[in-house]
């Protein structure tokens, strides 16, 4: 059945069929009892970015078009492994990063196929080049 | 010369607070500032070239990041166009849908939504409040902290509150390394408490994000914004490094909320001259552009700053009001402390609390407020039972349930036992059966022994390096026998797979089901609908523990020994030392005690006994016809002897009579009855004696407690139905009289 983001939110109440682990294990499967079998590693235990993106869609249909755009750029950053997405965050803080660095970690975003968070911090960093709050190189 | 009244006002507890005049420069003024700019948006070519008083060549930082995400120009010339008032009227108007005016919001700059929500009054504020909420249904969030990190304590109070129906629980740490033992005791003790309540752990963000990549938190409310560039800055954010931190945190699904507040650039010294709803406006405009779901604000820690400005209360209910005319979730403060003087906190609690909000608190600080870690607790613990009379007052749900001790007794012991068996399971240092013990009935955590903070924290630290997650936590459960906290846990680790709350106002169900503005809107358009506190709920939050059946407050008189008989119709007397007793329809009959729990036998002694004091001659009847006092004293009077009378009513309240007066005068009325000894009563007899054998009498000294009503107004109204019950209509008096004590 196609999803249809006015109506099927609850995901996990309506289509579970449409929600998985990263590894593929279905919804209805993320069990105590699987657990104790081992055929979950906490590592499992998140939204993959198919499933932000169902949630960004069902954000967009209801009307909220910033919401759609972070959940976006969340399903971007799903494959981006935690240090990094610290350091990025660290770069984006004020006077951290000179824009070279800046278009550094933008490439490295597109590397991880993260285009719309790739051009945010493009984006950030042409304000910050306005107001004073690149590092001096 | 000084007043002695006002020296009484200087010792009251508001007296501690500083009131000052506004001082726009410095950003005291709360709404409508002098310097707050005009509304404009000036857009050549589809772009914005000029918002606010701001050429595009000097926007800041804030300015820049709400033209390229906050604004759509689509609605902008409209939503600009449509003036002040009229928008500030629609947002009143029950007849205009919410979606309409989140609609024309997407266009409106943030001098222009600051203008318009200062338009409106308190009350107009309340109403665009509920009209404006996202998720249909008010809720609450508590605060779970304590001054010793007990893992035990922390589980019980978690427990608590979850069972008392807040949605959101938050915790912090004293000590950083702390923090991953104080998730587990939260996540534990919630989910003990009640399936699918939400929990945080307030840490410095790469902390937190490593909790919640672990599964051991679900939600995070760390997220600070601020109105003006060099606050943003101090800050160390900017608008996109918090926005790409809110999409981080999501993607490890974590709902996030942001963090705003009126008075924070004020305190923080660049206000710019501003006013604080004029920043906040700036500051929800930024959160809303972010893409965050929603925003905790009103104030928040700086409550008591913009408290001190005129128009401080309402330029935070403001605040809340604009935030959800944004369409954003909001945690609408009351957590920090707003005043030191209870009426004043409580007043400007009501503005959130009767319209209701997404959560009224951003923290109710469940356990007593020494143990609130947050600086919080502006109601606490000690509270409770005030916050839900409230809510059974106003018939409003503002989150809280009551709950028996019984009840939560067990569930905070069961709490401190499951983060115990989960302390032994993953090999965390030992918590004690005195510590289960105590965490479960104590009252702070002065009262927890002292653990070891050293291994505590080493085993932290150990904890996360060998990686353990909310799965584990769940398994240590499941091995322990915690079947049902185990399924919970695992619960919450599902929520995280599927990611349903992270729509905006998310909450989840005990039956597991997120209930969000997506699938549980708030449609209030006026009366009847919307969320209305009615059916099981209203019974739920009616039915406080202390709430007796009336029938339970009077105690009863059958089987009890006679105090009087009674001896057929009652003639005048011709005796001029004649005084008559007159009684009340129950007294010594039905009913048995006065209202301040005397003996009816003790007091007629007393009475009889004085009168004999007097000089004079008791004769006791019963009046049946009336239960006024003033009538069964007149018509004891028209019997007497000496033409005077004194009336009891049962509950206790007297009057001296005599024949010739209107019934509804008197010699003396002794109406205070709660406060009345025997000793008074034999005083009464005494005087009704001199007025019998004309004697000069000075009145009995009056005695007055105003609270008496407030206390006893509902045993004056039962003890009052029951004397009624036992009138005879006509009933001619009764002559009465005394039956000797049964001997002991």
């Amino acid at each position: 059945m196609p999803f249809d983001p006015t109506s099927d939110y609850p995901l996990g109440a309506r289509r579970p069929d449409l929600v998985t682990t990263p590894g593929g294990v279905p919804l209805g499967d993320v069990t105590l009892a699987a657990a104790r079998e081992g055929a979950l590693g906490p590592h499992e235990i998140r939204a993959t970015p198919r499933t932000l993106r169902l949630q960004a869609e069902v954000a967009r249909a209801a009307g909220r078009t910033q919401l759609a755009e972070n959940l976006e750029r969340a399903a971007e950053l799903a494959a981006v492994p935690d240090d990094l997405l610290l350091e990025i965050y660290t770069a984006l803080r004020p006077r951290r990063a000179t824009a070279e660095e800046l278009e550094e970690w933008a490439a490295q975003l597109d590397g991880f196929d993260a285009p719309t968070t790739a051009a945010f911090v493009r984006e950030a960093s042409a304000a910050y080049a306005e107001r004073g709050l690149l590092a001096h190189g | 010369m000084a007043s002695r009244r006002f020296a009484s006002r200087a010792t009251r507890d508001l007296s501690l607070e500083q009131l000052v005049s506004p001082l726009p420069e410095l950003g005291l003024v709360s709404a409508n500032g002098p310097n707050d700019p005009e509304p404009e948006l000036v857009v050549e070519n589809g772009a914005v070239t000029r918002m606010d008083g701001r050429d595009a060549s000097d926007f800041d930082v804030i300015d820049r990041f709400v033209v390229a995400h906050g604004l759509d120009l689509d609605v902008a010339s409209e939503a600009m166009a449509t003036d002040d008032l009229a928008l500030a009227r629609m947002l009143v108007d029950v007849d205009v849908p919410r979606c309409e005016l989140v609609r024309l919001s997407r266009g409106l700059t943030p001098a222009k939504l600051a203008r318009v929500i200062g338009l409106l009054d308190p009350v107009e504020l309340m109403l665009a409040l509920k009209k404006l909420r996202a998720r249909r249904a008010p809720g609450n969030q508590a605060h779970v902290t304590n001054l010793k990190e007990s893992p035990a304590l922390l589980a019980a109070d978690a427990a608590e509150a979850a069972r008392r129906g807040f949605a959101e629980l938050e915790t912090t740490v004293g000590v950083a390394r702390y923090a991953p033992l104080n998730a587990i005791a939260l996540l534990v003790g919630s989910q003990t408490g009640r399936s699918g309540v939400m929990t945080q752990c307030a840490v410095e963000e790469r902390r937190n994000l490593e909790l919640a990549i672990r599964g051991l938190v679900t939600y995070a409310e760390t997220l600070s914004v601020y109105g003006t560039e060099p606050v943003f800055v101090d800050g160390d954010d900017t608008p996109w490094s918090k926005a790409f931190l809110g999409a981080a945190y999501a993607s490890r699904g974590v709902k996030v909320r942001f963090t705003s507040g009126t008075g924070s650039e004020a305190l923080m010294g660049y206000a710019q001259g501003m006013s604080m709803l004029y920043l906040e406006a700036r500051c929800l405009a930024v959160v809303r552009a972010a893409g965050s779901q929603g925003v905790q604000n009103g104030s928040i820690s700086c409550v008591a700053l913009v408290l001190s400005v005129p128009g401080g209360t309402r330029a935070i209910l403001g605040e809340n009001v604009l935030a959800a005319w944004l369409d954003l979730e909001v945690a609408s403060g009351n957590d920090a402390i707003a005043s030191h003087s209870e009426i004043r906190k409580t007043a400007k609690l009501m503005g959130q609390f009767l319209p209701g909000t997404d959560f009224v608190t951003s923290g109710y600080s469940v356990m007593p407020r020494h143990d609130n870690t947050f600086g919080g607790g502006n109601f606490d613990a000690d509270d409770l039972d005030e916050w839900l009379t409230i809510q059974r007052d106003w018939q409003v749900d503002a989150g809280i349930e009551p709950v028996s001790e019984d009840e939560l007794l067990r569930v905070r012991e069961r709490a401190a036992r499951a983060v115990q068996a989960v302390f032994a399971d993953l090999s965390l240092p030992a918590i004690s059966d005195e510590e289960v013990a105590l965490a479960t009935n104590g009252y702070d955590a002065r009262e927890m022994p002292d653990r070891d903070r050293a291994a505590d924290v080493e085993a932290a630290d150990e904890l996360l390096a060998r990686g353990v997650s909310g799965l584990d936590v769940a398994l240590a459960l499941d091995r322990s026998g915690f079947d049902d906290v185990a399924e919970a846990v695992l619960g919450m680790q599902r929520q995280r797979v599927s990611a349903d709350y992270l729509q905006t106002s998310a909450v989840i169900g005990a039956d597991g089901v997120v209930r969000s503005a997506v699938n549980d809107p708030n449609e209030y358009s006026g009366p009847g609908t919307g969320y209305r506190l009615e059916g099981e709920r209203w019974e739920l939050l009616q039915g406080l523990p202390q709430v007796v059946a009336p029938a339970d407050l009077l105690g009863e008189a059958a089987g009890a020994d006679p105090i009087v008989a009674e001896r057929g119709a009652a003639a005048k007397g011709d005796e001029a030392s004649e005084v008559v007793v007159a009684l009340g329809p129950a007294f010594a009959g039905a009913l048995r005690r006065t209202i301040a729990d005397l003996d009816h036998r003790d007091v007629l002694d007393a009475v009889c006994d004085g009168i004999r004091e007097g000089g004079a001659e008791p004769r006791i009847v019963r009046v049946v016809r009336v239960a006024d006092v003033a009538f069964i004293a007149h018509d004891g009077a028209v019997l007497s002897g000496s033409g005077v009378a004194i009336g009891l009513q049962s509950k206790g309240t007297a009057v001296i009579h005599r024949a010739d007066l209107q019934p509804l005068d008197n010699l003396e009325l002794f109406g205070m009855s709660p406060l009345y000894t025997v000793e008074s009563y034999r005083a009464m007899g005494r005087n009704a004696a001199g007025y019998a054998l004309g004697k000069r009498v000075g009145p009995v000294p009056t005695e007055l407690d105003n609270f008496a009503r407030a206390k006893l107004i509902v045993r004056t109204t039962l003890l009052h139905a029951r004397e009624t019950q036992a009138i005879v209509p006509g009933g001619a008096p009764v002559e009465v009289e005394l039956v000797t004590a049964p001997v002991r």
